[in-house]
């Protein structure tokens, strides 16, 4: 695990400067005013987020064309959004030429397989023009999220402005004004299985990726990883649509970025060796081999 | 060019979709047969009767046991190719064919048919119904630089076809089942959507973030299972995806 927080051409602490997408925005607003940014400036067609669903908090991936479409899916939703299922969709049934995809860590590896080995996507390698990774812990089934915030934190899911995992916390800011947490230890049990075989925190294989963690409340940590993602990000902050701060001047800084992610990884590990013998003289099946 | 690789189509009983795929690399296609290979064998293509020696033979179709002149044909290409590829569904899995019962005119007593691999051994798979041209092309230029490239050239070649290897040696039922037995059941899957998506008859749908797979309208071409991320995944290969798709993108620019 030489290169746990991936390849890099920078790493900085930013927030938009865009009022409006700021204010309904889980962290500095990264990813809504990249998108944002690139839809205005031709560099995407639309791109794959996730938007609302049929429940509260429930999302489901959409393919949003507009600057209105973009605001309406800020917000980190603690549970699957299987954005993949629109990749190809994006350049059929839509029609796009330059795709932008957010996702976490997992969904990155896959829009990666899928450029280097698109058994059934289509004319989609070639399309990819921004995926932006965000920092990814674990992730939630949508039961798992309704039993935390209507039995753990005694909140009605409708009623839920916010939610936010730092700090040791998983918490709930509510439309009336009310937060409640519980501790992160009791969020554990009820984690998708498949997230704890993974091995990337900050979704080494976007063009960029991004995440709250290192970097003060308001602000994202902001890794800006490949040309393309270089390009996009230089073009945006020399537009003034970032404020940033060097990653040494800001608390808690990239050493927390670093631990975080060598904790996920170690123990992950663990858990792919421990797969290997789960049996007696049997195990179970290892993905990345 | 005298160090091109030399390819034959050999067409068992398939549509002929993953030919027009091949041709659906647009100039790509000249690009490949300018500069890379010869193509030595064809239907319609080449003026060629019987199967000559070829370094790769991209065969499509699966195999009708009823038909002796494709079983011995299938046998000849094993023989004569130092590379055998199945290429899309039906050559790797038996795809839509595995749903053949006869009764077609003229021939109403072809009623079996089997992939490629249950009659030779195959090296590489191209699973998929289509196979995409963007997949096909990927894999000639690895097997080209894999035969003629550098020796640097020749190792990340071998890594990036050692999946497709890989599959040739594997599963006969390239259904959603596969997702199911080796993904889902074995707690690996994360809800990403990419089996979704590959999908080409739309058979699968994501319910509360996890696939859901109607295996009626499955026609097994095998596309779901390598698609996923979680049924094989080289990580140290991924993260060169930039330097790789620049190397495709130069290998196949035209002027």
């Amino acid at each position: 695990m030489a290169n746990i927080l991936g390849n890099y051409k920078q790493v900085i602490s930013a927030r938009t400067t865009d009022r409006e997408i700021l204010r309904g925005s889980q962290d500095g607003g990264i990813v809504t005013a990249l998108f944002a940014y690139a839809l205005e400036n031709n560099i995407i067609d639309g791109a794959i987020v996730a938007g609302a669903g049929d429940l509260p908090w429930k999302p489901e991936p959409i393919i949003a064309q507009t600057r209105e479409e973009l605001l309406a899916a800020r917000k980190t939703k603690y549970t699957l959004s299987p954005n993949l299922q629109l990749l190809k969709e994006a350049t059929r049934s839509y029609g796009l030429d330059r795709i932008g995809i957010v996702g976490t860590p997992c969904q990155m590896q896959a829009v990666r397989k899928a450029q280097l080995y698109p058994v059934g996507m289509r004319d989609v390698p070639d399309k990819i023009a921004l995926a932006i990774g965000i920092f990814c812990m674990e992730n939630f089934p949508y039961q798992s999220l309704v039993q935390l915030v209507e039995d753990h934190t005694n909140q009605k899911m409708e009623a839920v402005k916010k939610m936010e995992i730092g700090k040791g916390k998983f918490s709930v800011y509510t439309e009336r004004g009310a937060l409640a947490q519980i501790p992160l230890k009791v969020t554990h049990k009820y984690e998708q299985p498949g997230c704890h075989v993974c091995l990337d925190y900050v979704a080494n294989l976007g063009d960029i990726s991004t995440g709250s963690v290192g970097s003060p409340d308001g602000w994202s940590t902001v890794f800006v990883r490949s040309k393309q993602g270089e390009s996009v990000w230089s073009k945006a902050v020399a537009a003034g649509w970032f404020e940033t701060k060097p990653m040494d001047q800001v608390k808690p800084g990239l050493d927390l970025v670093n631990k975080l992610a060598t904790e996920k990884i170690t123990k992950n590990q663990n858990y792919l060796i421990a797969r290997g013998s789960y049996g007696v003289g049997k195990g179970l099946r290892n993905p990345y081999l | 060019m005298a160090n091109k690789i030399t390819v034959g189509h050999v067409h068992m009983s398939g549509c002929t979709g993953c030919l027009v795929s091949l041709a659906d690399t647009y100039e790509g296609l000249f690009k490949i047969l300018d500069d890379y290979a010869d193509l030595v064998y064809g239907l319609t293509l080449a003026d060629v009767r019987k199967i000559p020696e070829m370094d790769i033979a991209l065969v499509e179709g699966g195999v009708c046991l009823q038909d002796h002149e494709s079983v011995e044909d299938i046998k000849t290409t094993r023989q004569k190719a130092k590379i055998v590829v199945a290429l899309g569904g039906c050559a790797s899995y038996g795809n839509i064919l595995r749903f053949a019962r006869g009764g077609q005119q003229n021939q109403p007593q072809h009623e079996s048919y089997v992939p490629i691999g249950e009659l030779i051994d195959v090296d590489v798979m191209i699973p998929g119904c289509a196979p995409t041209p963007q997949q096909i092309r990927n894999v000639v230029v690895m097997a080209y630089l894999l035969l003629k490239g550098t020796d640097d050239q020749k190792a990340l070649a071998a890594k990036y076809l050692k999946p497709m290897m890989d599959l040739a040696k594997g599963s006969k039922e390239a259904c959603f089942c596969d997702l199911m037995y080796d993904v889902i059941n074995q707690g690996l899957c994360m809800g990403c959507g990419s089996c979704a998506a590959a999908c080409p008859v739309r058979a699968i749908t994501m319910e509360f973030g996890k696939p859901n797979g109607q295996r009626d309208l499955c026609i097994k071409c095998g596309a779901c299972y390598a698609q996923c991320p979680r049924s094989f995944l080289d990580a140290a290969l991924l993260e060169q995806y930039e330097p790789i798709t620049e190397l495709i993108q130069g290998a196949m620019a035209t002027k």
